[in-house]
């Protein structure tokens, strides 16, 4: 069986494939942190006024991921009690070893940020609620009850500063996983150093696109109009990004065939053959080729809220499934090409086992249930809802 | 000053409280610098005295498998899976058509070359055949070292690349990082694994397994230190040859014959 998997000649120790699935997930999963951070920003920072309804959200969406983030890197251990000695021994050679400290450094970033946006919420809650509520936003609150004007400005000004720093971190965390990929030279399909940039710009783009469905799942949930400036404002956004991310990927693929290295007889094969589909098919016609063109028709449609709602949406999960393909592609098909540079192998997911099908998915799964827990603590709604009957 | 019992045995707890956990925090430092702090001569070995090399005369290998075998039962590598620390390759370059001009190169390595090789292909139809033994390297600019994350593979005095297997976490970014694929993940273990030129021997005085084996001499093993030993005349004298010496990795197995089509 194993033959029909392996064509031309690979090194007898690569006839497994090490990386599995669990290892897409992870750029996949820290990708739609940094977006949804990112989008975040475009209020805060940038003060893009018309991104105000989703701001909080959008940080709430980070910080459900980004507790996720590491899980599908420790299950994927061979020896998962040792992962934390990462933190403990770190070997500062390694493009891995600063993981832990970019990771913690910037769950601590997108924390303060999320209480410094809410505090007045939950200043407001504590005093208004009793029995393990008030305990619970007491706590919260860390028992500082002042809402003044003034400090309330005070926190504003603090809660920029605190994106501010956010956003290079964001790209870092980012662009530093796509350097894991990029810094081996031993593999002709990850060693480039648009690698980092290409994986921040398809980071970006997927958390925008995951920011705008969430969006729209929320307020057909809880039955509310949706707030269509924000919505197309977000979009467009979407768009900008998805124009920047193609041209790194196109960018990378002709230096390659141009410079035709010795490599280029492996890496044709391997976008003919083994992740032509996933490559052409997704990453590229599916997930930015269409999105594309529906995005540019809703910045040239005039009204047809409607409609312009579905293309958007459409486009969104698109470029949700594009980038995971793109993840796919980079993490499996490298991997799928021998070092040998003369054969290729295939990787078969299994269902069941530790690196399998079903874990990815739970692990999946995860961060929309914490998001659907950290909403019902800090709901995000009153800006999302508010904002909307202004509009109208 | 003033103190009451209660106040003093309250300030007395916290110190001894806080005593002990600094010194159970302290001390698996103080162990780790103690056994950093080690001598260089253990048993009578030296690793200051000595820097290994390892030369491959590919025209000598006649693709026996001896020295895989003897690998795998030296290293207890598994014999039931696709994993080797050492392995033999086999290139045949097929005659070409004067006409197209392309040239036809089948490589194989079946089960690492351990049960030797079959005529698959007839012999009027090649042009060139040889065997090429593979081995880790031993990089002195070990690109496996640079990525792990924790440091568990590391570089020896006398010049091996080992793991410690106590410490590897198996995230297996080291088998990435190898550009020969001379590192395979240890089921068992739950970390990575890779040929110590049989350091448990070099370091008594013997030979690598897989060298010891070879009946035509075409895998030599010697101190680079040493400047009478084999490998340094080899190296001095011959015409050799290194795999990937692009990558920079500048590796410690000296080639003797490598023909181009070598990967």
């Amino acid at each position: 069986m194993l033959d029909n998997l392996i064509w031309g000649y690979v090194y007898p120790n690569e006839s497994e494939i090490q990386w599995s699935i669990l290892i897409v997930l992870y750029p996949y999963i820290t990708g739609l942190v940094a977006g949804a951070f990112i989008a975040s920003s475009l209020y805060h920072v940038f003060g893009k006024k018309e991104i105000k309804p989703v701001a909080r959200f959008a940080l709430l969406t980070a910080l459900s991921f980004l507790l996720v983030a590491m899980m599908p890197l420790l299950v994927h251990l061979g020896r998962p009690e040792r992962g934390i000695e990462i933190m403990f021994t770190p070997h500062l050679t390694s493009a891995m070893s600063g993981f832990g400290y970019i990771f913690s450094f910037y769950l601590i970033i997108v924390v303060l940020e999320i209480w410094l946006s809410f505090r007045e919420d939950i200043v407001k809650k504590a005093l208004s609620s009793h029995g393990w509520k008030e305990l619970l936003y007491s706590s919260l609150a860390l028992f500082s009850f002042d809402i003044s004007e003034e400090t309330l400005h005070n926190d504003e000004k603090f809660a920029r500063k605190l994106a501010i720093i956010g956003i290079p971190s964001a790209a870092f965390l980012h662009g530093y996983v796509g350097f894991i990929f990029g810094g081996i030279k031993a593999n002709p399909w990850w060693s480039t150093p648009l690698m980092p940039i290409i994986f921040l710009m398809s980071a970006i783009v997927s958390g925008i696109a995951l920011l705008i469905l969430l969006y729209i799942a929320a307020m057909k949930i809880r039955k509310h109009a949706i707030d269509h400036k924000c919505l197309q404002s977000l979009a467009h956004y979407l768009w900008i990004f998805l124009i920047l991310d193609v041209t790194l990927e196109l960018l990378e693929i002709i230096s390659m065939k141009y410079a035709s290295r010795e490599d280029i007889d492996i890496i044709n094969r391997l976008l003919s053959d083994k992740i032509g589909f996933t490559f052409w098919g997704i990453q590229l016609t599916l997930g930015i080729f269409i999105p594309f063109i529906l995005l540019l028709l809703v910045s040239l449609i005039k009204k047809r809220d409607t409609l312009k709602l579905i293309m958007i949406s459409v486009s969104c999960i698109f470029v949700v499934i594009g980038v995971f393909a793109m993840r796919w592609n980079v993490v499996i098909g490298g991997q799928e090409i021998s070092k040998s540079l003369v054969g290729t192998l295939t990787y078969v997911p299994e269902f069941f086992s530790q690196e399998g099908v079903l874990p990815a998915i739970i692990i999946f799964m995860l961060p929309f249930i914490i998001l659907r827990v950290v909403t019902a603590i800090l709901p995000p709604w009153k800006d999302m809802e508010e904002e909307t009957q202004e509009h109208n | 000053m003033n103190l009451s019992r209660r106040e003093f045995t309250k300030i007395g707890c916290k110190i001894i409280i806080g005593a002990t956990a600094g010194a159970a925090i302290v001390e698996p430092f103080i162990i780790n610098t103690v056994a950093a702090e080690n001598s260089p001569v253990q048993g009578g070995y030296n690793w200051e005295e000595h820097f290994w090399g390892y030369v491959v005369d590919t025209r000598k290998c006649i693709g026996c498998g001896r020295c895989a075998n003897a690998c795998k039962l030296e290293n207890k590598v598994p014999f039931d899976e696709e994993v080797y620390r050492t392995w033999i390759e086999r290139y045949r370059v097929k005659k070409t058509s004067l006409e197209t001009r392309e040239e036809e190169v089948v490589i194989d390595s079946p089960d690492g070359g351990i049960e030797g090789f079959e005529d698959d292909i007839p012999a009027e139809e090649i042009k060139k055949a040889f065997f090429v033994p593979k081995i880790c390297n031993h990089c002195d600019n070990p690109p496996c070292v640079q990525v792990c994350p924790v440091g568990a593979t590391y570089t020896t005095k006398d010049g091996v690349v080992l793991v410690d297997y106590e410490y590897c976490i198996g995230c297996r970014y080291c088998i990435q990082g190898c550009p020969y694929g001379a590192r395979y993940f240890n089921t068992e273990k739950g970390t990575a694994d890779k040929c110590t030129w049989c350091y448990h021997r070099i370091t008594k005085g013997l030979l690598p397994a897989c060298v010891q084996a070879c009946p035509t001499g075409a895998r030599k093993f010697g101190d680079m230190k040493d400047k009478n030993s084999e490998v340094n005349k080899i190296i001095d004298e011959e015409r050799i040859n290194l795999l990937k010496p692009d990558l920079g990795t500048k590796p410690k197995v000296f080639y003797i014959g490598l023909d181009r089509e070598v990967r």
